[in-house]
């Protein structure tokens, strides 16, 4: 009988949000949501930035000279017109217009005054005024092109010394690492908040609900049990929550390659192995665990579902506060007592697993803690169900 | 006959908010809802808590039911304390009050198995109560349905059969015509006598003095959260019809009626 009154709410709840449809889609919205939204930020912010590949912009050039007629033949894919100086207003006007990418004026006799400019003497630098327009996306990347052109044949000029000029790999972090301390600052805030809203998405629903509905009184007049009702739904809330989250998080991995374009080819979530992600299921669990219910006594208060999703604001911050924790580096704390507190534990064990620092015995308290606060939570939660100003306040 | 219902002093109070005591123009600050109520139920009959509305009559059920605690007095139903044992009581009735809904996402074979289970009736019994219950009330060819898309009628009906899932002693009934048609307020009086007849103990609560005169062996009229009459329909009544009666006794302890 006693675990019978578990499963059977057990079951109940999650046949109530698995079989109606608007609810499983509600669950998985989310995750295709970010992963639709993400795919095209990224694809936005590639356009923004980047020109068509077989674009030829055209420069117009007052004064080329030979040096620099050079270098832009070498590097190719430019149309390069010489104008003479009375065209330069003009030019100016067609750049502005943007009918012309770019408009460089050299001074007379460039090279020469290059050549026998010397830096020591204080006097002004030969100037090349280089004209474009930043609305226009071909006119501004023409402009950099252009620019690390010059800057480049400037560096040449003047080369005294270089840096990493040999074929050796100098930037000694392992791949592993540098994704390693990528993924800890970003993945624990999104996990936090996937869960949070997994979490959010159903409990108000299943408690609050039921609360003005009415429905959650028929159940306590039977003889089962007020804690096998709050094990019960908390369990399965935690089923759907996870889901949820999972959702979410599908998506976001899924968008990212598209979301953060060339960068991504350094990331993978292949340095992880199967241990590593035990342990970040273990802790995934157990947050879940203790945000639901968190989120049910908060939800048990509210008259309403509208109510509770008012109460549940302030946890939303501090959830979302202690994930932005994770991005301040440094690996996962050593002291034990950090892995005490509620929520921030989570944060800590997750930069641990990411960021390869995982403090063994910190995640094992987190987790007892975690099952520690569930618990106490749970006892709670039966009390206010117990409680008939509580469960019946209108 | 045996005594199955015994009801000890059941005190309950109620703490008015500030804008409740603006709109009813008083001062106190608590309102007895019922006031040292005593009365008994035997095995087999009807007893009705007949008064008007707001006499305490659903809160002294709500007691009854567990649902809420008295601030003092206790009552036993078939031996149960509702103050120390309430999961035992909560087993030996059947409460159904318009308060408790259905969740309306479920069909009424859901609901049967979901409360059956919840009071812990064995797989087979439940299959042959579900029978003899959905064919009585004709549920059967709305067994998988929603209860979302129930007529109101049906609703009651299907909220009648689930709170008495487990073929409960005592049966605790608030106000059970309210609201229902008058085909569907006929199978229900209809189905309480046949339950007294099975020997079950019913308790109703009602304002309608026709339902007391037809269902009702034994009455208690609750004025203003006391029991100011409690006796059997005869001696009630006193050759008087019951309406005549209850404003007599309703003078004697309020005043005219305004």
């Amino acid at each position: 009988m006693k675990s019978n009154g578990i499963v059977a709410i057990m079951r109940k709840e999650l046949a109530r949000f698995f079989g109606d449809k608007r609810m499983v889609v509600s669950i998985l919205l989310p995750g295709v949501l970010i992963y639709v939204m993400y795919s095209f930020m990224g694809q936005a912010m590639g356009s923004l930035y980047g020109v068509e590949e077989d674009y030829v912009p055209t420069v117009q050039v007052v004064n080329l000279p030979e040096s620099v007629s050079a270098l832009v033949e070498a590097s190719g894919g430019v149309n390069l017109l010489e104008t003479e100086v009375s065209a330069v207003e003009d030019a100016k006007a067609a750049v502005a217009e943007q009918g012309l990418d770019l408009l460089a004026v050299f001074p007379t006799d460039f090279d020469q005054a290059v050549a026998a400019y010397d830096p020591t003497s204080g006097g002004a630098a030969p100037n090349v005024e280089i004209y474009y327009n930043a609305a226009s996306t071909a006119s501004q990347s023409t402009y950099m092109m252009f620019t690390s052109l010059l800057d480049a044949y400037e560096a040449q000029l003047a080369n005294k010394f270089d840096i990493n000029a040999g074929g050796d790999t100098y930037n000694l972090a392992s791949e592993k690492d540098t994704a390693g301390t990528y993924f800890a600052s970003l993945m624990p805030l999104l996990l936090m908040i996937f869960l949070y809203s997994g979490c959010v998405a159903v409990a108000p629903e299943s408690i609050a609900g039921e609360k003005e509905r009415g429905t959650i009184a028929t159940m306590l007049i039977t003889p089962i049990r007020r804690g096998d009702i709050a094990v019960g739904k908390i369990l399965a809330l935690a089923v759907v929550a996870l889901l949820s989250g999972a959702s979410s998080a599908v998506g976001t991995v899924l968008s990212l390659p598209k979301l953060m374009g060339a960068a991504s080819d350094e990331l993978s979530a292949n340095i992880y192995g199967a241990q590593d992600y035990l342990l970040l299921a273990a802790v995934i669990l157990s947050t879940v665990l203790l945000l639901v219910t968190l989120i049910s006594i908060l939800s048990t208060f509210a008259k309403t579902v509208k109510e509770a999703q008012t109460y549940v604001m302030p946890l939303m911050i501090l959830v979302m506060v202690l994930g932005v924790t994770a991005m301040f580096g440094g690996g996962a704390k050593t002291e034990l007592w950090y892995y005490l507190i509620p929520l921030y534990n989570s944060v800590q064990c997750m930069v641990g697993v990411f960021s390869f620092s995982t403090v063994t015995t910190g995640v094992a308290a987190a987790l007892a803690a975690n099952a520690v606060y569930t618990v106490l939570g749970v006892f709670v939660l039966t009390r206010m169900f117990n409680n008939e100003k509580i469960i019946f306040s209108r | 006959m045996k005594e199955l219902l015994q009801v000890q002093g059941l005190t309950k109070t109620f703490r008015l908010s500030a804008k409740q005591q603006k709109l009813e123009k008083t001062k106190e600050k608590v309102r007895t809802a019922v006031n040292n109520l005593s009365f008994t139920a035997n095995e087999g009959e009807i007893f009705g808590l007949l008064g008007p509305n707001g006499a305490g009559k659903t809160t002294t059920l709500r007691m009854l039911a567990t649902l809420i605690r008295p601030d003092s007095g206790d009552a036993i139903l078939d031996g149960a304390s509702v103050v120390k044992e309430p999961d035992k009581v909560r087993g030996k009735i059947g409460f159904l009050t318009s308060e408790l809904k259905l969740e309306e996402f479920f069909t009424p074979n859901y609901l049967f198995d979901f409360f059956s289970t919840l009071h812990g009736v064995p797989p087979q019994v439940r299959q042959q109560r579900r029978e003899v219950l959905f064919a009585r009330f004709g549920i059967d060819r709305f067994a998988e349905v929603k209860v979302a898309d129930l007529s109101t009628g049906m609703k009651q009906k299907v909220s009648l059969v689930v709170s008495i899932v487990h073929d409960p002693d005592i049966i605790i009934f608030d106000e059970p015509t309210n609201g229902l048609d008058v085909l569907t307020a006929r199978v229900v009086t209809d189905f309480l006598q046949e339950l007294r007849d099975q020997g079950k103990t019913i308790i109703v609560s009602t304002h309608i003095f026709s339902l007391v005169e037809k269902l009702c062996d034994r009455v208690g009229i609750i004025i203003d959260g006391r029991m100011v009459c409690c006796d059997t329909l005869e001696g009630v009544r006193q050759g008087k019809s019951l309406e005549d009666r209850f404003f007599d006794i309703y003078r004697e302890t309020v005043g005219d009626v305004e």
